[in-house]
């Protein structure tokens, strides 16, 4: 499979520029791939589909019949991301993570940032991520937010925004792990000349970041990620860090509170336990303070966690930072607590909260794409210049009826990527999701999940609207 | 360990030996079926009979023990919770949920012999080459205890794969022999004709102990070949070496010296071994062969209720107990 007829189009293509030319970054991959014979690449693709089926890292398809066990679409040809470029990124995220906590730390406490009017009160109250049991309780060492997922997306002038902040429970770093393994055997040559940054590193800073939560005094500690169990859709994700960490997997029915103390069930009976990673949402966590209809819970687990007796990641309450409406608030954000200016933007976003905004955005929604301000992966959104005028509609509606739910930005031409479509190459849209870990100090993966919307034209990259990924390779400078 | 995990593992390991023996019964019958003239053949009942899953065989297919239908039920129906790709799929499950314990080649080989399953479920290859199949079927997992003893650290993880792996083995040894039962009762007059020795000849293969048992007593004898299948100490699917090992690695785990018991779980196995040690294959055919391997059966499944109880359920109220154990 040859380029030659490969047209990056009015779009800011990732591996190519404009007028058709090899981006540097990219030119040892491109070379490689123009250079294999006929079939080879299709061939390479069918052996990485194969070795990930194999592999078992399947996700369950939700409402679909028995037996429906998916991988999550996965193309070989990876994302390339510059030295230059990654630096950027990097000191962008570590800067709006580092405002975000210390707004959590605010916000929880004296609310500074109301009182000086930088926010305003009705909207962070109304936010239904907000939890008022938290209020007063500072977390250990005052972080807030230990693992963070932040979509970032490019523009057609090749420009980053930040998309969304995830601050709950992100999902996804262990498919950069693994396409990671299989495009190390699909590409071997060219990892080595074009000095692709490692990511292998990332379950032993993830450990590392727990067990900065520890105590100084804590002897023989222990640890373990807290999942659903095997029927959530990132099972496999909760499986497979707890075996990259060696520490323990467990589920709310292990897990038992007594003399607020957790403890596991064990073979030799009760054994205590002083980290969790939870992965599972806020709600759930503990029925005694939150949903009280949760049976994935560990009852008195808070009282626990309050009296400092167990440690949890990410700290309860967080999700009021990535409420979408505070996001529009973010860069303000980070110049208030920092004094400095945002290094990433946001993407301009109208707070249907505000009369001004929403009448801009009602007056123009066949321009914008609306968001519910609480959902995520890909639901309850419009993208006007694709809906028809019912759908338009409709959401005119919805948004009079419930201002605060929603939000409305631009649409943006993401950036494309070529991708093996039948027998030849196309550009699909991407986005990209860093992760970011707050411990000792802010660390941010090199690379991150490269999510890809496999449908011609589409801008949705979520797995659940057809959405697949790819391998993000960050490059070394050179010496 | 914690006490989910360990359920997992027992339950992965019995529910491979399982699908294995399914394949290992089916397969002894293709073997006797080519043996025998055609008035023996159709045989298919008893295989069924001895899942004592009769009478769920019996509201899907009916009557009709064809051998397309008993290999359809025993292997490829998702519908039957004992078929061999039930079987798969439940080690499978209980394989994810302990895959941050086990070796990722482990995992790795369960998944293969499973989307083998299911292809099979499809192309229908059981029907086609059923020879072909079952041996592939019980080459997997022949390749999955391999792996367990070659990449598991010998640990508590490890002995309570191997404790529930040589629980769901004796039992099924036991129901071997029993197979052999059904398919003697109806025709006494065969004893000691050559079908007979040719049937005892197919459970021996069927164990894989047909070389072993030869080599140890030459001439195939109904009594002597019971006597290796039950009472053999070394032979590893006997079921007296099966129940001694299993022992072993019960008393790893809680790490009670052999002679003395520490729960429930240990006594009544130490009692099932003392039994096998203190009697003789005389007592067994005094007793009545299907009875005495009934009575097995049964005290095999308490052990695994002792054993649920002991380590699988742990109360809430145990907290104090284990502060002390823990100092």
């Amino acid at each position: 499979m040859k380029f030659s007829n490969y047209n990056p189009a009015e779009y800011y293509d990732e591996l190519f520029h404009k007028d058709g030319s090899v981006r540097d970054g990219a030119r040892k991959l491109i070379d490689k791939i123009e250079s294999l014979p006929e079939d080879a690449l299709l061939i390479k693709q069918q052996s990485a589909e194969t070795s990930l089926l194999q592999l078992g890292n399947t996700f369950n398809v939700y409402g679909s019949e028995e037996g429906t066990e998916k991988i999550l679409p996965f193309d070989i040809i990876p994302r390339i991301i510059e030295d230059r470029e990654w630096q950027r990124i990097e000191k962008g995220l570590q800067q709006r993570i580092h405002a975000l906590n210390l707004f959590l730390e605010d916000i929880y406490h004296d609310k500074k940032i109301i009182k000086d009017k930088v926010i305003p009160k009705d909207l962070i109250m109304s936010c239904t991520a907000y939890r008022k049991q938290m209020e007063g309780f500072t977390p250990p060492k005052g972080i807030w937010c230990h693992v963070t997922g932040t979509d970032l997306i490019r523009d057609a002038s090749g420009e980053f925004y930040v998309l969304e902040d995830n601050l709950r429970c992100p999902s996804g770093v262990s498919y950069v792990l693994e396409n990671r393994q299989v495009l190390k055997r699909t590409f071997p040559e060219v990892f080595v000349s074009s000095r692709v940054r490692a990511v292998d590193e990332y379950p032993h800073k993830l450990l590392a970041t727990l067990e900065h939560l520890l105590p100084a005094t804590a002897s023989n500690p222990k640890i373990g990620v807290l999942t659903p169990g095997r029927y959530n859709s990132a099972y496999f994700e909760h499986s497979f860090l707890a075996q990259q960490m060696g520490i323990e997997l467990v589920e709310g029915q292990d897990l038992v509170v007594s003399s607020d103390r957790l403890y596991m069930r064990t073979t030799k009976g009760l054994c205590p336990i002083d980290v969790l990673y939870r992965r599972i949402d806020d709600d759930f966590i503990d029925p005694n303070v939150f949903r009280p209809d949760s049976m994935l819970g560990i009852p008195g687990i808070m009282s626990a966690y309050f009296k400092g007796r167990v440690a949890m990641a990410n700290a309860p309450g967080t999700g009021v930072a990535d409420d979408k409406a505070v996001y529009a608030y973010v860069p303000k954000i980070i110049s208030y607590y920092l004094g400095e200016d945002p290094i990433l933007p946001n993407v301009p976003t109208y707070v249907c909260w505000d009369d001004k905004d929403r009448a801009h955005v009602l007056d123009n929604l066949d321009k914008f794409v609306v968001k519910a301000a609480n959902e995520s992966g890909g639901y309850g959104m419009m993208i006007g210049p694709h809906a028809d005028q019912a759908e338009r509609e409709e959401f005119a509606r919805r948004i009079k009826a419930s201002p605060r739910t929603y939000i409305a930005q631009p649409t943006i031409s993401l950036s494309q990527v070529p991708t093996i479509v039948g027998d030849h190459f196309e550009g699909r849209h991407v986005d990209l999701r860093p992760y970011i870990l707050y411990g000792e100090d802010i660390y941010v993966l090199p690379g991150g999940l490269t999510r890809v919307a496999l449908r011609k034209g589409s801008l949705v990259v979520n797995s659940s609207q057809g959405g697949g990924t790819k391998d993000t390779w960050v490059l070394n400078g050179t010496d | 360990m914690l006490s989910r995990v360990a359920d997992s593992i027992y339950w992965m390991t019995r529910y491979i030996e399982r699908a294995e023996n399914i394949a290992r019964f089916i397969n002894v019958n293709l073997n006797l079926s080519l043996d025998m003239t055609s008035g023996m053949a159709g045989a298919w009942q008893p295989l069924v009979m001895t899942t004592g899953d009769h009478e769920v065989f019996e509201k899907r297919y009916g009557m009709d023990y064809s051998r397309e239908n008993v290999i359809q039920f025993l292997a490829l129906d998702r519908e039957y919770g004992n078929s061999i790709i039930s079987c798969v799929a439940a080690a499978r499950e209980n394989a994810r949920s302990v895959r941050e314990i086990i070796p990722s080649v482990m995992w790795e080989q369960i998944n293969r012999s499973y989307l083998l399953l299911k292809d099979a479920a499809q192309n229908r290859l059981a029907s086609r080459e059923p020879h072909r199949f079952f041996k592939d079927i019980t080459m997997l997992s022949h390749m999955f205890t391999g792996l367990l003893h070659t990449t598991m650290s010998r640990g508590e993880a490890c002995h309570f794969a191997l404790l529930g792996q040589l629980l769901e083995r004796a039992d099924k040894t036991s129901r071997i022999l029993d197979v052999k039962y059904f398919m003697l009762l109806p025709k006494p007059e065969d004893v000691n004709s050559p079908y007979d020795v040719i049937q005892w000849g197919a459970v021996l293969k069927s164990t894989s102990g047909f070389e072993t048992y030869r080599k140890q007593f030459h001439r195939i004898v109904p009594k002597q070949v019971c006597n290796f299948l039950i009472f053999d100490s070394n032979f590893p699917r006997a079921i007296r070496c099966c129940l001694t090992s299993a022992q072993c690695a019960l008393h790893k785990i809680t790490g009670t010296p052999r002679g003395t018991v520490s729960n429930q779980a240990e006594k009544s196995l130490g009692r099932l071994c003392a039994d096998l040690d203190y009697s003789d294959i005389d007592d067994v055919i005094s007793a009545g062969m299907h009875e005495y391997l009934d009575d097995l059966q049964t005290k095999i499944n308490l052990v695994g209720l002792d054993i649920r109880e002991a380590f699988f359920r742990i109360p809430d109220n145990l907290t104090e107990q284990v502060s002390v154990s823990v100092q």
